[in-house]
């Protein structure tokens, strides 16, 4: 007889792995989320708007960093607003901000320990996941170099690699593209698709591209509130010849902008 | 756990027996995988013939693994106590307090019909790195460690031992060693005042308010009158004790507000 863990016989208590509704996340004094109704399952998700549109303070929210100032937000089936207990949901999460600040005298592999002793990993396997993440990302070579002698696009996966290092349950990468070269881009694409398997990626960028090519579902936001979520699919048929943009999703993406807000319009 | 397969099945099994059909063997195996008992019986009816292979099996194995390169072992990552306390830039403010706690020294020297200005200072001197130690402007990484688990009051305890850690020796050379407790216990005191405070004000303004509080009510007239106030003499020190003791307690009972670094 087989050894079945109990982690896979274990009822999913949450069908939503992010569940906002009516969701208000300030940013300073400017209520940048407004009445957000978001709910993500497993997969990959690419979160497009433009500027100002919301998303990296929903980022924060989802994050557990910025506080809701109003509605609900349950991740992973814990609620986590008000006062609530946040450690659960922290240590099963990956998050990568849009600037992350970091410690110039580490190196890769002292940065990515570190943050896996803050996600509170078992000590033991703390050396072998960090070699894993830092594997994922194709930073081998430079594991050993001081964070501040490396490039932007490799800092980017340095800190793509401490997001990953507690293998979460969500992840959240802001801008995770900025400084990747294109076969980087690419690779990074496959890891995309890898980890979303088994676990909720949202991935914040402007890329419209990369969410086309990576991501099971696209979810738009402006000023703060949905404005579409569907496959990348039914994204490219949003658009026609008619619309502004250099490829199918691009114009797809143009062509939801521009009709919801001629409906804000009238 | 499935009955146990009788040892004439097992010793048919060994020996590959055709008339064993495929239910059997696969309920058996199933059971052999746990099961150490049966598994010890099938090893004792295995065949020449099988033992044979299995020993070529092995020797081949072994040849390949002492062929072949170690595996790379995982670099064993140090995380000295000095990364994990001093990530923060607490050194600008504690430099600024051991510069303010200097001068106050060198006042008493030369203006010795003065009270003792480092005693009177003594209870502000943690704050400023206090302050600094739950600000998101004292971590470069704010933004990433906030959404860790370890966020929390354990965090701002770990960080405010550090500032005291620096802080007290000062405040004792300074002090030139004399009175001791009563340069101490009140440092402490009002650490732990600015963190209940800052639980609900935030620890910034906590530490700001306490510090303008305590130099317009006690140190400016204690320096009008040329006198030490009753709050500093030796008598006292058991109050601020017992003050430290209780303000702490308090602080635990409200870690529910420091789950978040506070974003402005």
């Amino acid at each position: 007889m087989r050894a079945v863990t109990t982690a896979e016989t274990a009822a999913t208590t949450h069908p939503w792995a992010i569940h906002a509704q009516a969701l208000k996340v300030r940013a300073g004094r400017h209520l940048a989320v407004d009445g957000l109704e978001l709910r993500l399952g497993d997969g990959v998700h690419g979160l497009l708007g433009p500027n100002g549109a919301g998303k990296t303070t929903l980022m924060r929210a989802l994050a557990t960093v910025a506080r809701p100032a109003g509605g609900n937000l349950t991740l992973l089936g814990r609620p986590v607003d008000g006062r609530a207990d946040l450690r659960p949901v922290r240590r099963a999460l990956g998050y990568l901000p849009q600037h992350f600040g970091f410690y110039p005298r580490f190196t890769v592999r002292e940065f990515v320990a570190y943050m896996a002793w803050l996600k509170e990993m078992p000590k033991a396997g703390i050396p072998s996941a960090v070699q894993r993440a830092i594997d994922r990302v194709g930073l081998s070579a430079k594991a050993d170099a001081r964070l501040k002698t490396l490039s932007g696009g490799m800092l980017r996966r340095a800190g793509i690699a401490q997001a990953i290092v507690n293998d979460p349950q969500m992840l959240l990468l802001d801008e995770p593209t900025v400084g990747l070269d294109p076969e980087q881009r690419l690779d990074f694409r496959e890891l995309l698709r890898d980890l979303g398997t088994d676990s909720c990626v949202l991935v914040s960028t402007h890329l419209v591209e990369d969410v086309a090519a990576a991501c099971t579902e696209v979810v738009l936001v402006n000023e703060g509130r949905l404005v579409w979520q569907g496959t990348p699919a039914s994204l490219i048929a949003q658009g026609d010849a008619g619309h502004a943009g250099d490829s199918a999703a691009e114009r797809g993406y143009s062509a939801i902008l521009r009709r919801h807000r001629a409906e804000a319009a009238r | 756990m499935s009955i146990h397969p009788t040892l004439k099945t097992i010793s048919r099994y060994a020996a590959s027996d055709p008339g064993l059909d495929e239910a059997s063997v696969w309920s058996l195996e199933v059971h052999l995988e746990g099961c150490a008992d049966c598994r010890a019986r099938l090893a004792g009816s295995t065949t020449d013939e099988s033992r044979a292979v299995i020993a070529t099996i092995a020797g081949r194995l072994d040849a390949q693994i002492a062929a072949d390169p170690a595996p790379p072992r995982p670099a064993k990552v140090r995380l000295p106590l000095r990364q994990r306390l001093f990530v923060t830039t607490l050194l600008p403010w504690i430099a600024m307090t051991v510069a303010v706690l200097a001068a106050a020294a060198l006042l008493n020297h030369f203006l010795p019909q003065l009270p003792s200005v480092v005693l009177l200072l003594a209870p502000l001197a943690p704050l400023p790195g206090v302050a600094a130690a739950w600000s998101r402007r004292a971590d470069p990484a704010w933004e990433l460690v906030s959404s860790t688990p370890a966020t929390g009051l354990t965090m701002l305890l770990r960080r405010t031992a550090a500032v005291l850690a620096l802080v007290v020796p000062v405040l004792a050379v300074a002090g030139g060693f004399q009175q001791l407790a009563l340069m101490l216990l009140p440092s402490l005191a009002f650490t732990a005042a600015a963190l209940l405070l800052g639980s609900a004000i935030g620890v910034h303004r906590a530490a700001i308010a306490l510090m303008v509080a305590w130099t317009t009510v006690v140190v400016a007239p204690s320096i009008a009158a040329a006198d030490l106030p009753a709050l500093l003499e030796p008598a006292s020190a058991g109050a601020w004790a017992a003050l430290t003791v209780v303000l702490t307690a308090l602080t635990f009972l409200r870690a529910a507000s420091f789950r978040r670094l506070p974003l402005s």
